[in-house]
């Protein structure tokens, strides 16, 4: 069985305090970091270690910390990002619920290798839980010296505080993030510049996921060659996956990328509730293209998601038995997006809204014959044409709903009514 | 701790999130005074204060129930039969329709997208506490320990 490694702490009672993060072989890493490594190593070490971001994109880690201007005389900031919202995804909230302290030694040793002494928590203004055991485990980690001046007498100081976001899925996105943070509306920025030379407050950012950062303390621990050695060559390291819908043990399962989806659907979850059949699976998040039962051997990797036509976004595995309508899936996942598109450019606001009329009219029985050219049209409108990847990860519920379910679209307009 | 550290004046404007949440929390919702008061403690336009408040979903400048029932209606909580048949079922038990409030100002229901339970779904929020694996049975128990506070 694999050993679980960023959720090996879950199951013990108070696993969030930071006495049995220490009991457990916990801020181990730290003085190592700080004391027996420089900056320039420990973004080696991350970069050998093949980790990739968990927020969605799958960047490599090491280059995004190398991309951080040199230095310790340049103002420079991390963010953590936790203001996880996909539908689908819910690994980031119990992380910071259950081990908190692990992300805060990963952030801690991230910005001692990027040189920044200054580190935001971002997390979404719903999570009220999340925002009492942020704030109770930095206060933990500043009386032990973890966090503040002169950590572990090494020379190297870092603050970390909690800001609240109030209800903008947007604000997930990293530019958006930051504009929040400076306390404006969460609307994206114009990439390039990437944060990583001009980001909060014009000066270099680093922002990462907390599951990104969850990873860092073990790789220090334990090395770059036992990391890289977990997953597929270019999908290394564990991954937690959240599953939902339609199968009997719903939650979260550590697992090493490049797991295969029927392993996880039929072992790990326990198969199809009432044993239907499967009809349809969302990998890694509402934003990824949909798979069909006969995909369901693909590994779980960014790679051959990717080769299998859509993504492994954040691996939230959403499963749909043979009683699921297609429409009514898209018609809830544009609702979703054309609610929270942040309105600032004209495709991805008029876009999602016109679709969602559509959909609703289909679903309602009152579709007409031209409704699914134009939903085609609206989407294609959209695709590569927005301010920021929100709007291309608005249409893929519908491009690939119209791709492997175009049957069910038509008969929506013919019947009147629902097929399943 | 947090507090002592400083920042040069940009963090000034940081504050804004905050201070609306502090100042909802005084007056109920963000009424005109409300927003007038932030602006001016933050030294900020009023009308960039108001378009804060009119961007992010958690600032409220209407005034709502004592209790917000927040039904999830994502495609997780969906799936699993929650959300609408939910949403119907307290549309019905406390006789309004979505974004209304029960007269004796004690309900609104309103529905949201995704509350990172899907796991956990059929879930729901109120105010700020969370509520995972719903039923219409466990929505009966919790209306009434809540209508329980007000008796
Ligand atoms: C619309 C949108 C929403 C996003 N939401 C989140 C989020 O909630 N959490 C997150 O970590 N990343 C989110 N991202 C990705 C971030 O922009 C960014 O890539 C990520 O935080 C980088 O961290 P990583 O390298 O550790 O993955 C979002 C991106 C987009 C386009
Ligand atoms: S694509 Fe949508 S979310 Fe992104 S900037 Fe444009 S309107 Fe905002
Ligand atoms: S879809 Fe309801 S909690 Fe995620």
């Amino acid at each position: 069985m694999f050993e679980k490694v960023l959720t090996r702490n879950f199951g013990l009672p108070r696993s969030e305090s930071i006495g049995v993060y220490i009991a457990n072989g916990g801020y181990q890493a730290l003085p190592k970091a700080l004391h027996e490594c420089d900056p320039e190593q420990l973004i080696e070490m991350v970069t050998a270690s093949g980790l990739r971001g968990r927020g969605g994109a799958g960047f490599p880690a090491g280059r995004k910390w190398g991309f951080m201007p040199k230095g310790s005389d340049i103002e420079k900031y991390v963010c953590v990002n936790t203001d996880e919202g996909e539908p689908g995804t819910f690994k980031d909230r119990e992380l910071v619920e259950k081990d908190p302290h692990q992300i805060i030694e990963g952030v801690i040793i991230a910005s001692y290798a990027v040189g920044a002494h200054r580190a935001f928590v971002y997390i979404r203004g719903e999570f009220f839980l999340g925002v009492k055991r942020w704030i109770k485990a930095i206060d933990g980690a500043y009386a032990k010296g973890f966090l503040g001046k002169n950590i572990l007498g090494s020379g190297f100081s870092l603050d970390l505080s909690v800001h609240r976001g109030a209800g903008a899925y947007i604000c997930g996105e990293e530019t958006a993030l930051i504009e929040s943070l400076e306390g404006k509306r969460g609307e994206p920025r114009k990439k390039p510049p990437y944060p990583a030379s001009v980001g909060l407050w014009g000066k270099p950012t680093l922002v990462h996921n907390v599951e990104t950062l969850a990873n860092i303390p073990h790789i220090i621990n334990r090395g770059a060659e036992w990391y890289s050695s977990i997953g597929t060559p270019k999908s290394t390291g564990p991954k937690i996956f959240c599953i939902s819908g339609h199968v009997r043990n719903r939650g979260i399962f550590e697992l090493p990328l490049g797991v295969p989806l029927r392993e996880i659907i039929y072992e790990h979850a326990g198969g199809m509730t009432f044993d239907k059949k499967l009809k349809a699976v969302i990998p890694g998040g509402a934003s990824t293209p949909m798979l069909t039962p006969d995909q369901v051997d693909t590994p779980m990797a960014f790679e051959t998601l990717e080769e299998a036509g859509t993504m492994l976004g954040t691996g939230a595995i959403v499963v749909m038995n043979e009683d699921t309508c297609m429409v009514d899936v898209a018609r809830r996942l544009m609702r979703f997006f054309a609610h929270e598109s942040c309105g600032r450019c004209t495709p991805c606001r008029t876009g999602t809204q016109r679709m969602l009329n559509i959909l609703e009219r289909l679903e309602a029985g009152q579709g007409k014959a031209e409704d699914i050219e134009t939903l085609e049209r609206t989407a294609r409108k959209i695709q590569g044409l927005t301010f920021c990847p929100m709007g291309d990860a608005a249409i893929n519920p519908v491009l690939s709903g119209l791709k492997l379910f175009r049957d069910e679209y038509e008969y929506h307009v013919t019947h009147k009514r629902c097929p399943v | 701790m947090q507090e002592g550290v400083q920042i040069a004046d940009p963090a000034r404007r940081s504050m804004l999130l905050t201070a609306l949440y502090i100042a909802q929390e005084q007056y109920g919702y963000l009424t005109k005074d409300a927003i007038e008061r932030v602006a001016n403690r933050l030294r900020l336009p009023v009308a960039d204060v108001y378009s804060m408040a009119s961007f992010y979903s958690l600032y409220r400048t209407e005034p709502t129930g004592r209790y917000v029932l927040q039904v999830c209606e994502g495609l997780s909580c969906h799936l699993v039969g929650g959300a609408d048949r939910l949403v119907d079922y307290l549309q019905k038990k406390l006789g309004l329709e979505v974004g209304q409030t029960t007269r004796d100002g004690l309900f609104t229901l309103e529905t949201v997208q995704c509350l990172a339970s899907c796991g956990t779904s059929p879930a729901m929020r109120v105010n700020d506490a969370l509520y995972e694996n719903m039923t219409p049975e466990r929505i009966d128990e919790l209306l009434e320990t809540l209508r329980g506070y007000h008796v």
